[in-house]
């Protein structure tokens, strides 16, 4: 294991990261506070509880997947397709590193930012509605494999992508929508019946459900069922990037 | 002397079809300035892409240090460096940082003092803090050169290192290349001036159409492969070359007044001395003998021409 390698491209990926801090933390902020706003307060009020909670904490856990799974898989794939673009990437094919060690130091560094945006939203949530987490550990189990599993897809966007346009398609066309109509604003019994029988093919559905029950003790599906999901997730991301360090695709010639 | 990379029957072949390589065997010697020659699209930067890892070959085997290239890639990158042709950095990072991650990521501890003596080499010791996109060409090449540096290797490839570099960088680079050959790192530096193979190089190899035409030691090129011409001066002019002299194939000048002789200076008679008698003969005068040397450059373009 090539430990100076992992820790080298985690620790220059952070720096990026922090360089920048005050534009990453500022629009993922000013966003949560205007959902808050618009949501929370305007739209809230008029809403009285879902499954028990007011609507203002029960939007909460949404408003965290839909920054952490947009920012991961930004972050992850911007992280991998930058040396690509400007062609830096000779260094990390010549150097002695193999696939799990560039994942590790990549992946690794794109979930930490997302989770770091995971609980400065969740901070200020705290600003704008009363919030108790009913298991503290598997809020935190589940936004650390969310953020994990999205950067690893980020990973694949990023290896993938041949232009900077195809690297906002998949997050703009594919994850946004799914995570808006994963239940992040509302509860998915509240939808007509043959909806909530689509919705369950939605892999985000299962994350927010679960992610959910970890604040509230209630779920739109089994934990067990959520925890599932997210692990065969991860597992076929895992999957397709060992797949392409052995073909090589789109990196090596 | 002993072989640091081998390279037996290299092949590589893209998905269209294309033939990079085809079968390339070549020794490269340990402390030895090796240049390799060729015009542009022969396979030069195919091969070194393929020694360091970035190219997967398609036929053929490579040793660098004994280790092989494929199954012990680790062992054989961390003796690697390379310095790529295109001036490809990340332009907002610093130079120590840009350096100090080549050294972390062939897997080396942090070495401020190594790095610092480096960038002084190289002479980017005042630089060291400035972003890399508030540098000169030249200084981007050798920041270049300085990550290649960063893990300490044994070998060093420098793909192309002056082209589109003024001259004064250019001698520049050839004394940091001489001062590396110093400390014991083999260099192989690919190239397209003739010029900088011939001044730097130990051994030159001519590469073309995907082929290692021949490997040489340089002055041994120059001695087997050279001409050398002799320009004769003559105190008259004269309006063409005298019938008794036809048999030379002597060259006059515009002028009349100075006339050259080319001949093989691995040929058992260089025929100068019976020339000089039968300039003699037919009444003409010397007041000047001069001999030229042809340069590799003679000696590359005609091997190229014979094999094309």
């Amino acid at each position: 294991m090539n430990i100076y390698a992992v820790q080298t491209i985690y620790k220059t990926e952070m720096k990026r990261f922090f360089r920048t801090i005050t534009q990453s933390l500022i629009s993922p902020v000013l966003s949560t506070s205007l959902y808050f706003i618009v949501f929370g307060a305007a739209i809230g009020s008029r809403i009285d509880e879902v499954e028990g909670v007011s609507y203002g904490a029960f939007i909460v856990p949404g408003l965290i997947m839909l920054s952490v799974m947009t920012q991961a898989t930004s972050n992850a794939s911007f992280g991998i397709y930058f040396p690509k673009f400007i062609g830096t990437i000779y260094e990390l094919l010549s150097a002695p590193v193999n696939f799990l060690e560039i994942v590790l130091g990549y992946v690794g560094a794109a979930a930490t930012k997302a989770m770091f945006i995971g609980v400065i939203i969740l901070i200020t949530a705290f600003f704008f509605v009363d919030l108790h987490i009913a298991h503290p550990v598997a809020m935190v189990a589940f936004l650390v494999l969310t953020c994990l599993s999205f950067s690893l897809l980020g990973f694949i966007i990023g290896i993938w992508a041949g232009n900077f346009e195809q690297l906002q398609l998949i997050p703009l066309l594919v994850i946004t929508p799914l995570v808006f109509l994963g239940g992040s604003f509302y509860s998915i019994s509240m939808l007509p019946g043959i909806w909530q029988t689509i919705a369950m093919f939605n892999p985000v559905v299962y994350l927010i459900s679960g992610f959910r029950w970890a604040f509230f003790g209630t779920a739109d599906v089994s934990i067990g069922i959520s925890l599932a999901a997210i692990a065969l997730f991860t597992g076929g991301c895992m999957a397709v990037i060992w797949w392409i360090f052995r073909t090589g695709w789109r990196i090596r010639q | 002397m002993t072989s640091i990379i081998s390279i037996k029957n290299l092949r590589k072949a893209y998905p269209g079809g294309f033939e990079a390589l085809k079968g390339v065997n070549l020794e490269i010697e340990q402390g030895e300035i090796l240049a390799l020659l060729g015009p542009n699209g022969a396979g030069k930067t195919t091969l070194i892409s393929t020694v360091c890892g970035i190219t997967v070959p398609t036929g053929g085997s490579i040793t660098v240090g004994g280790f092989d290239t494929i199954t012990q890639y680790r062992a054989t990158r961390d003796l690697i460096g390379l310095v790529p042709q295109e001036i490809n950095l990340e332009p907002f990072e610093t130079v120590f940082n840009s350096v100090s991650f080549s050294r972390g990521l062939f897997g080396k501890p942090r070495n401020d003092a190594y790095i610092n003596r480096i960038l002084d080499q190289l002479s980017l010791g005042d630089k060291k803090n400035s972003k890399i996109m508030a540098l000169s060409g030249g200084m981007k090449r050798r920041v270049l050169i300085a990550k290649a540096l960063a893990h300490e290797p044994r070998v060093l490839f420098l793909d192309e290192p002056t082209a589109g570099v003024d001259v004064e960088l250019r001698k520049d680079m050839w004394e940091i290349v001489a001062g590396l050959k110093a400390d014991g790192v083999t260099i192989i530096l690919t190239t397209h001036y003739i010029e900088e193979a011939e001044a730097i190089a130990d051994r030159v190899g001519v590469i073309n159409g995907g082929e290692i035409l021949l490997v040489q030691d340089k002055s041994e090129l120059m001695a087997q492969m050279g001409q050398k011409q002799l320009q004769i001066a003559i105190s008259d002019p004269v309006a063409e070359i005298p019938a008794a002299l036809s048999a030379y194939a002597l060259e006059r000048s515009d002028d009349g007044l100075r006339l050259t002789y080319t001949y093989e200076t691995t040929g058992e008679r260089t025929g100068i001395t019976t020339l000089l008698n039968d300039l003699a003969a037919a009444g003409l005068v010397m007041t000047d003998l001069q001999t030229k040397q042809s340069s590799l450059e003679d000696i590359f373009v005609g091997l190229v021409k014979e094999k094309s």
